[in-house]
Parts: structure tokens; sequence; C-alpha cells
């Protein structure tokens, strides 16, 4: 009889590890909010899908570098170049280490910016599995483009005046570089991604 | 007795204004922004505004202090960094204690960032105003809708920002505009949502664009309107903002959408 508020604390005690288990096992928990610097970009919690129609959880993209830039699918102008500038800059790093590098393009357009066109994009810029390419509601969007400190605004015509930057966040989601220069790499923005990746 | 009388009195006044703030309602409808909003850079092209609802005096210090005794997370000190600069809030004297002082209170709130802003907005079931709004509520005077046109209602605008800084900001609650708006012109700055939608060139008489590489499509804003200096202060002001920035003269206020109307 005595044992019993023992026995049953154990009990309480094995089905908490036995969920936790559970979770563990489902996916690596994003870690809590709290734990992240103040100045990190992950502390933005905006709901953004990818170009599977998977939820996107932004603190997820912790733990390595990652590379960040905004874009909108049928922008024929600066965007492609934007692509195509990130993967010259990946490719400036040795494999190993470009391996480590991810890349989050946002789009500005979530009217136009379907999953379809996402995917369609992705495919179109031969993007490969570090590529996450995503779509947010107009009011996320704003937030990220504010946090990231990307100016723009919609025009009549559906397309869309944006400031072009490439942002590179560190391992906890600090903005560690910033580039403006498109259409060739920028030598001080990969120097920071060597250090980093 | 007396004085606690008089305490509770305040407390209950304080807890009032503290409620979901007054907002008005503004028709909308065509409306020409000194900004161009078509696709040209430098030709104006009339939007039609959908109608919404603007808060009738920006928020106060009271206001924004129950705001952060309910939400803890954007006390001074607490909100992240990302979110607010180091001078979030720092002529409070500490997190949930504003400046003291006859009708301090009843000033409007500064040193406040955008996010601060915005989620202020939402505990109120609000958003803050667009840019586009906000000059449209700000183009009445007392009795006109749009008394822009008028050199004198400029001339008196200008004035206010002639005045020296430093001083005391008065209380909210100006002479009412012609939408029942106050305070717009003539006490602080104010956020709006898409406030990084504002960027100009750097010389707005060029037509053409040399930066097509740093502004992918048609390029900055330039402007149509060279007479309209005080809304373009605000224009350059604003645009020279970062989200998380804070000033002593930048305050906010909210707006809602109406059901069923897009903005």
């Amino acid at each position: 009889m005595t044992d019993l508020p023992m026995t049953r604390r154990g009990a309480v005690l094995a089905l908490m590890a036995a969920a936790h288990a559970a979770v563990a096992a489902q996916a690596a928990p994003a870690p809590p909010v709290s734990t992240l610097p103040g100045d990190s970009v992950y502390r933005l919690r905006p709901r953004i899908v990818d170009q599977d129609g998977h939820a996107v959880d932004l603190a997820s993209m912790r733990g390595a570098p990652l590379i960040v830039s905004m874009f909108y699918s049928s922008c024929d102008m600066v965007c492609p170049l934007i692509f195509e500038t990130i993967k010259q800059t990946r490719m400036a790093l040795p494999p190993d280490r470009r391996e480590r590098v991810h890349v989050l393009m946002i789009s500005f357009d979530p009217e136009r910016d379907t999953v379809a066109q996402l995917k369609e994009t992705a495919a179109a810029h031969g993007c490969d599995s570090h590529w996450t390419l995503v779509r947010a509601s107009d009011a996320d969007v704003r937030q990220i483009a504010a946090v990231l400190g990307v100016q723009y605004r919609r025009l009549p015509s559906g397309a869309f005046n944006h400031s072009s930057a490439i942002l590179l966040l560190d391992r906890d989601g600090r903005i560690a570089a910033r580039t403006g220069k498109l259409g060739e790499v920028d030598p001080q923005f990969v120097d920071v991604l060597a250090r980093l990746a | 007795m007396r004085a606690r009388n008089v305490l509770a009195a305040l407390l209950l006044a304080a807890a009032g204004l503290a409620r979901a703030g007054d907002y008005a309602a503004l028709p909308g409808g065509r409306f020409e922004s000194v900004l161009p909003q078509g696709d040209l850079p430098g030709v104006s092209v009339p939007v039609t505004l959908a109608p919404f609802e603007l808060r009738r005096t920006p928020v106060s210090v009271a206001e924004f202090l129950a705001f952060v005794r309910a939400h803890p997370e954007w006390r001074r000190g607490t909100a992240p960094a990302v979110f607010a600069d180091a001078r979030y809030l720092s002529h409070w004297s500490a997190p949930l204690e504003p400046p003291a002082g006859a009708g301090a209170l009843q000033r409007p709130v500064v040193d406040v960032s955008w996010f601060a802003a915005r989620a202020f907005c939402e505990s109120e079931d609000a958003r803050l105003p667009t840019w586009l709004e906000w000059e449209y509520a700000a183009a009445a005077d007392e009795t006109r809708t749009d008394a822009r046109a008028d050199p004198a209602w400029r001339r008196r605008i200008l004035a206010w920002y002639e005045r020296p800084g430093g001083a005391a900001l008065p209380a909210v609650g100006g002479q009412a505009n012609a939408h029942g708006v106050r305070d717009l012109q003539g006490l602080v700055w104010e956020w709006v949502d898409d406030f990084n939608a504002l960027f100009i060139a750097g010389d707005s008489r060029t037509q053409g664009d040399p930066d097509v590489l740093k502004f992918c499509g048609a390029g900055a804003i330039s402007i149509i309107d060279r007479d309209s200096y005080a809304v373009l202060m605000r224009v350059a002001f604003l645009s020279s903002l970062n989200a998380a920035d804070t000033t002593s003269t930048l305050g906010f206020r909210c707006a809602r959408s109406l059901p069923g109307a897009s903005r």
C-alpha cells in the first residue's frame, strides 16, 4: 500500500517518457523560441508553405547557415538573377561545405505563387533539395520583409517593386551578411558564408 | 478617503480609456495619392479605397501601458531585439512605469517599433492603416475631406514641422477633422502597415530607373505633387525606418477593415 504513490508516479513518468520518445521519433522538435537570441529572425513565426505544400516552421532552419531572399515568379527582370547569384554563391564553396548551406526563397506574391507555381519556378531555376520556395499570407510576407529589411510594393499590374537583397542567416537565425550585388558573387558575402558553413 | 476616491476615479478613467479604442468610419472612394500608384513612375493613377475604420486618436501612453500589462512579451526588456530596438519605451522609468506627471498618460505613446504597434492593434482586433488610408484620412481639414489644394491649409501643416523639437508632446485629442479623426497632423509621426513599401528614389526627378538592379520592376517611387512637402516629409521619414526602430516622435494608431471589404 505504501508504495502505491511511488508506483503511480513511476507510471506517470514512464508515460511521459513514452510520449516524449514518440514526439522525438516523429521529428526533431524545433527548439523553443525562448532559447533563440533576441535578434534572431527565427523569433518570427509566420505561417509559410513550401513548394511541396508542406507547412514550414521557420525555426526548423536553425542549426545551419541559411541564404534568404525574396522574389515573385512572374518577375522577369531581377528575380532570375537572384536565383542565379545564389547558385553561384553556393558554388563558390567546396562541395562538402556547400551541402550544409540551404536556401529559403519567400514569394512576395501569394496570389499567383501557388504551391504548384512555386514547384514550377523551382524546377525552372534548377533548384535542388537544398532550396525551399515558400508562400505566406500578405500580412506575413509584410512581416518577413520587415524583419529582413526588404522593401516592396505591389503595382496595379500585379508586378512588384522590391529591393533586391540576399541575406545570410547564421545557425541561430541572426543576420550575418547582406548583399545587393547581383549577377556576380559578392566576395565578402562568400567569406562570411565560408566561415559559417 | 477623499484622495482614495480621486485615485479610484482616475483608475476608472484610465481603464475606460484603455479599452479598445474609439474608431471613426471613413467612406473611402476615389483618392489621388501624392505618390504615384500606377505602373509607370511619375504618372498618377487614382486608386479606390474600400471603406474602413480608423482610430480617432493615436494610441496613448495609458492604452499602451494596459497593453504591455496584458502582454508581458511586449514589455521593455522582454521584447526581443529583432522586434524592438534598444530605445523601445526607453523614456519609461520601468517596464510598467510610464513617465509621471500631469497628463503624461494621455500623451501619444512613442518609442514603439512597427512590430509592437502591430501587436497592439491585433490586440484590439485591428491592424495598422495602410499608407494610402492614412494619407486619405489626413487629407481632410475640419470641414473638407480633401483640403490639400488649399495653400493656407498646407502652410498650417508645415508650421508644425517648424516647431522646435524637445518639448513635451501635448495630449491626444486635438481638433477633429471632417472624418472625426484627430491628431493626424501636428502631434507625432505614425507607423503605417506598409511603411516598407514607401521607398523613394534619391532624386525623384529621375524618370528613368538608374537603379534597376537595386529595385526590381519599375523602381522606386517618384513624386507627383512636389508641393505636398508635409506629406513627402512623412514618406521620406517612414521610408528611412527599419521595423524594429523606435523614435521619440513616432507613434501609431490602428485601423480596421469593414467586414467584406477588401483592402
